[in-house]
């Protein structure tokens, strides 16, 4: 008898051993205080801005050492926006987000409350250090004449673009071919008949626009990619030198992918100031000549008028002037049963 | 218990000792429970609490829509297919391995584990290399008009890749255990070889075969890193249903993704039940 209990008793120390050691392994992190002499800070983002965080955080630290002495690393994680946001949701201890639309980042707000839903408000020009859009990536000669939007409902005409439930960037795609439709055709009918077309014509749907590129860069699969300008411009100078053009509609999209501090993390690890410290550097002319580099399209005016031969000059119209508000736009196309739903319902049987 | 040679304290603990190398089965059988909580049933309760939030109704649309229902036929069709193929491939290498020695047959030995340990993101990057239009393979296979990445004929492809190791290790013992005795006995009553195989090797194979298939049909309707790859994603044409728990996961949608999960948890089941059931019917049947 002694020894069942005994044994009862090591089953349940052992238990309690496992559920403390768990509880363990779920908290920890950074110890660094705003005051002492290393500290940590994570920057949750989404997929191509891995080379330009790349660039930007050794400069960051190199200036944050030289102005307080504390040594920072930044660490980055990388993914689809809308994975990202989730992961944030889900405990990852971003101390800043910086996703690929504002969308994303109201969700974090929303769930969490982590930030406050005002967080847009408390940086320049709505949060975005950079501005960017969607272009075409076609092969080299342009051998399908892609010229503008309407060209990419043509029989025949592959198109390559990630899924807008899953990838921020192909959700500024969906709603730039939108735009065009609409300005092109005039109805709301007709746009949505326009992007079925378009979408009749995507041989594969990726989860998230690296994904895509892949597929069009490495597995030479379709005609046109709908990219990001950055990732166009970096398929074109370095996953393929002279194999692939750069081709800008008449009519695309202003994408402002927003930064934003998660006010709740950063406190938790005493990283509020560097952290805020790290979202103004964005700013400073330093930073945004790194990010003009690397094909985003810079919002302090000296370094874009610098760069204005770099990028093409598009009409663009912005979300909130065209659709009202990503709110409002992500109800009307992307949520359960919206027009994204309703188009592939509609030809994929 | 009251004659002068009484039996020492120590003596149950010994006995116990005696009976079984690892200590008695309350502790087992506690730690054992305790460890499934922790690993398997508590987060799958989760799965069943989340999906429990919403109304039946609610349940249904999103378990039950035109979309999940395209994406359960892929994920279980594709996932069939794959077993039925290592079902066939399988049992051949492990033949080959168990009956014959050839130069190199470690290597080969060690080939067949390694879809288990490689991570199957690699293995989805590298077969949709090979089977995309300007792929080693698919270069050849697309003028005969055999589209395979991008198509559910790409998610057969990676799912075969991922279960061939679960069909060669289930029936390996049990061919090595075979011997060759029963099949000599069965030529020399003059059986003919076909005869051998259906009458003598497959029914003695059959529970460890089913074992295999169940297993590899199991890991194909959960896979999911290899296939996203190669599949095409196409909603109602080469969707899986994890990709679609993760689309939904990615939209927020908590509710609607553990309710496809719930389905597809309640269906796999049904579908390893069903066949444990065969494949005991079919051991019974063989030791009777």
């Amino acid at each position: 008898m002694t020894g069942f209990r005994t044994i009862r008793a090591w089953g349940v120390t052992a238990l309690a051993a496992v559920s403390l050691a768990s509880l363990a392994a779920c908290s920890g992190g950074n110890d660094g205080k705003d005051g002492a002499a290393k500290i940590e800070l994570l920057n949750v983002s989404y997929d191509p801005t891995r080379e330009l965080y790349e660039a930007i955080n050794p400069k960051f630290a190199a200036e944050w050492k030289a102005e307080t002495g504390q040594d920072v690393t930044i660490k980055m994680s990388h993914g689809g926006s809308g994975k990202q946001a989730r992961a944030v949701i889900d405990g990852l201890d971003a101390d800043v987000a910086t996703l690929a639309l504002a969308y994303d980042t109201d969700e974090i707000a929303q769930r969490t409350q982590a930030l406050p839903k005002t967080w847009q408000s408390r940086l320049p020009h709505n949060s975005s250090p950079y501005t960017s859009t969607i272009v075409f990536l076609v092969r080299h000669g342009n051998p399908k004449g892609i010229k503008d939007w309407n060209d990419l409902v043509k029989p025949g005409v592959a198109v390559i673009t990630p899924n807008p439930k899953t990838s921020g960037g192909a959700r500024w795609n969906f709603l730039a071919a939108w735009a065009y439709a609409e300005k092109a055709y005039g109805s709301d009918a007709a746009a949505e008949d326009f992007v079925r077309k378009l979408f009749a014509n995507v041989p594969v749907l990726d989860s998230g626009a690296r994904g895509s590129t892949t597929t069009f860069v490495e597995r030479g699969i379709g005609d046109v990619l709908l990219a990001w300008e950055n990732e166009a411009f970096l398929a074109q100078k370095e996953l393929g030198k002279g194999k692939f053009d750069i081709v800008a509609p008449s009519l695309s999209i202003l994408a402002e992918p927003p930064v934003a501090l998660v006010d709740r993390n950063a406190e938790r690890h005493g990283a509020t100031k560097v952290a805020n410290a790290y979202l103004k550097y964005l700013y400073t002319p330093e930073a945004q000549d790194i990010i003009a580099k690397n094909y985003y399209r810079p919002i302090d005016e000296a370094v874009a008028a610098k760069y204005a031969a770099v990028f093409p000059k598009i009409e663009l119209v912005t979300v909130d002037g065209e659709f009202g508000g990503w709110q409002a736009a992500q109800k009307k196309f992307f949520s359960e049963g919206g027009v994204f739903d309703k188009i592939f319902a509609a030809t994929k049987r | 218990m009251s004659s002068p040679l009484q039996v020492p304290l120590d003596t149950p603990p010994k006995r116990r000792r005696a009976r079984s190398v690892i200590p008695g089965f309350g502790l087992t059988m506690g730690l054992t429970l305790a460890w499934l909580s922790l690993i398997v049933l508590i987060p799958l309760s989760t799965v069943f609490v989340r999906s429990a939030g919403m109304g039946l109704q609610d349940f249904l649309a999103a378990g039950f829509s035109d979309r999940a229902l395209a994406a359960y036929k892929v994920s279980f069709g594709t996932a069939f297919l794959a077993a039925v193929v290592n079902g066939v491939f399988g049992l051949l290498t492990a033949w080959v391995l168990v009956r014959y020695s050839f130069p190199g047959k470690r290597i080969v030995n060690a080939l067949v584990d390694l879809p288990f340990a490689l991570p199957t993101a690699v293995a989805g990057i590298a077969l949709t290399a090979i089977y995309a239009g300007n792929g080693w393979v698919g270069q050849f296979l697309e003028p005969l008009g055999l589209k395979v990445a991008y198509t559910p004929l790409g998610i057969v492809a990676a799912l075969i890749f991922i279960g061939l190791p679960f069909v060669v290790r289930s029936v390996e013992p049990i061919l090595e255990d075979f011997g060759v005795e029963l099949e000599e006995a069965a030529l020399s009553l003059g059986a003919r070889p076909w005869q051998v195989f259906l009458r003598v090797i497959l029914p003695a194979i059959l529970p460890a075969l089913l074992t295999g298939f169940a297993l590899a049909f199991a890991r194909g309707v959960g896979e999911y890193g290899s296939v996203i790859f190669i599949a095409g994603n196409m909603p109602y044409k080469s969707e899986i249903a994890p990709l679609l728990i993760v689309t939904q996961l990615e939209q927020y949608d908590y509710a609607a993704a553990t309710a496809i999960a719930t389905v597809m948890l309640v269906a796999s089941f049904a579908i390893l039940l069903l066949i444990n059931v065969v494949q005991a019917w079919s051991r019974r049947r063989m030791a009777a």
